[in-house]
């Protein structure tokens, strides 16, 4: 039996074990054969997929961070806050390296990881090659950790616990649209792969050269 | 059970490329392994990573201590006047009555941070002595280390939307405390030596230990 070539092989990301690919059903995945690790999936629309989820996360994102979350009212006092007037706040309590933290996990990160998927999707169905597509893919694989609305989402429900005994709580249109983007982004992660952009990549060079 | 752990790229002169994934011969330029489909640098394993794994943990070991003694929210009232450190933050969620919630704070803010630390420490000790000792325990538990990192942030979370939205004139106000900086360093710390860890490593004493 000849040896394959190296582009029909995969090496597992978790344990560095050489394996060699085949053809897959649409929607089904390869794993390492040590270590059990996810190698790579078929998913035939995921590009599309992706892009319409995206779409909607944005929708989403756009609302969250519009409105209020919460509104709380204590004999006859109001006050509501939303996403970046609670980053503002803490800023200004002095608090700098914990607001931070806090932009950079719930608003910079989802809001950079949209605007990178919209940035490579859009090209790539029309069968463009996006500008500076290596960096960009790189700077997706950086930053994915730091995205933590899911986390966030939990905060505000422990909040309202807290919260419930001592004041009246108002919920905000935010709230709702916050549940909502936790869903879209999970399921943005599920079906966004990787491997399809730099095979697509491929494609769109294959053609041009022919 | 005896796995498969050969061959590996580096064994037949191939590379595998950390971004795009593909696999390569491997071919030296003049700015070392390159690449050939997104020119990225391609390493064997990632560059120091036993060495910037520990310095991280210890780092976060060290912060872990003020994490844990300063207040990390001040609430005021008319009435009264609390400093909150985590730990007394989730007894005070256990006394009003909110177990479920308390638990929640309790295994987010002080058992995951925990078992980061502790396991981290656990797989570097064990790559560092080149232990071919349950390859597969030691790989599901940096798993789950990678898998539960980013809840250590609900605390963080709560604080700063509570002390944003509570602030009602002089009748109820909340402030962050500076156990939130040393506490969001010990997060971040922990979840960045997780990403310089090297997976890979946990399997290479095997294949040392198996070679033909």
């Amino acid at each position: 039996m000849p040896d394959p070539q190296p582009e029909q092989m995969v090496a597992c990301r978790q344990c560095g074990l050489l394996q060699q690919e085949i053809a897959l059903q649409p929607q089904g995945g390869a794993v390492c054969c040590c270590c059990g690790a996810s190698l790579y999936r078929n998913t035939p629309d995921s590009m599309s997929r992706t892009l319409a989820l995206t779409i909607a996360a944005i929708i989403c994102f756009s609302l969250a961070n519009i409105y209020p979350i919460l509104g709380i009212e204590l004999q006859g006092n109001y006050n509501a806050t939303n996403l970046f007037g609670a980053v503002r706040s803490l800023w200004q309590q002095g608090m700098h390296p914990v607001s931070a933290l806090v932009f950079a996990t719930t608003i910079l990160t989802p809001a950079l990881e949209m605007a990178i998927l919209l940035y490579l999707l859009i090209p790539l169905i029309l069968m463009q090659r996006p500008p500076r597509v290596v960096g960009i893919m790189r700077l997706m694989e950086t930053i994915k950790p730091w995205g933590m609305i899911e986390v966030f989402m939990l905060g505000i429900l422990v909040s309202l616990v807290k919260l419930k005994s001592d004041v009246t709580i108002i919920p905000g249109v935010a709230l709702w649209s916050f549940a909502a983007l936790t869903l879209m982004l999970s399921a943005v992660a599920a079906s966004f792969n990787p491997r399809d952009i730099w095979l697509h990549l491929d494609r769109i060079k294959n053609n041009r050269e022919d | 059970m005896q796995r498969r752990v050969h061959p590996t790229p580096e064994e037949l002169g191939l590379a595998s490329c950390h971004v795009c994934g593909l696999i390569s011969k491997r071919l030296e330029s003049d700015v070392g392994l390159l690449c050939p489909r997104c020119l990225s640098r391609l390493h064997r394993r990632k560059p120091y990573s036993i060495e910037s794994c520990w310095a991280l943990t210890i780092a976060a070991l060290i912060l872990y201590i003020p994490a844990n003694l300063l207040p990390i929210m001040e609430t005021g009232s008319l009435l009264s006047y609390r400093r909150d450190t985590i730990m007394s933050g989730i007894v005070h969620l256990w006394h009003t009555g909110a177990w479920g919630i308390a638990a929640i704070v309790f295994i987010a803010s002080i058992v995951v941070p925990l078992f980061k630390l502790l396991a981290l420490a656990l797989l570097l000790v064990s790559v560092q002595r080149q232990s071919t000792w349950w390859p597969m325990q030691r790989m599901r538990l940096y798993r789950l280390v990678e898998l539960v990192g980013r809840w250590s942030m609900l605390d963080i979370y709560v604080v700063t939307f509570l002390a944003a939205l509570v602030q009602i004139s002089s009748l109820a106000t909340v402030r962050v405390g500076n156990g939130a900086i040393a506490f969001g360093a010990v997060v971040v710390l922990t979840m960045f030596a997780a990403m310089k860890f090297d997976p890979r490593l946990i399997w290479d004493p095997l294949r040392n230990e198996n070679l033909p």
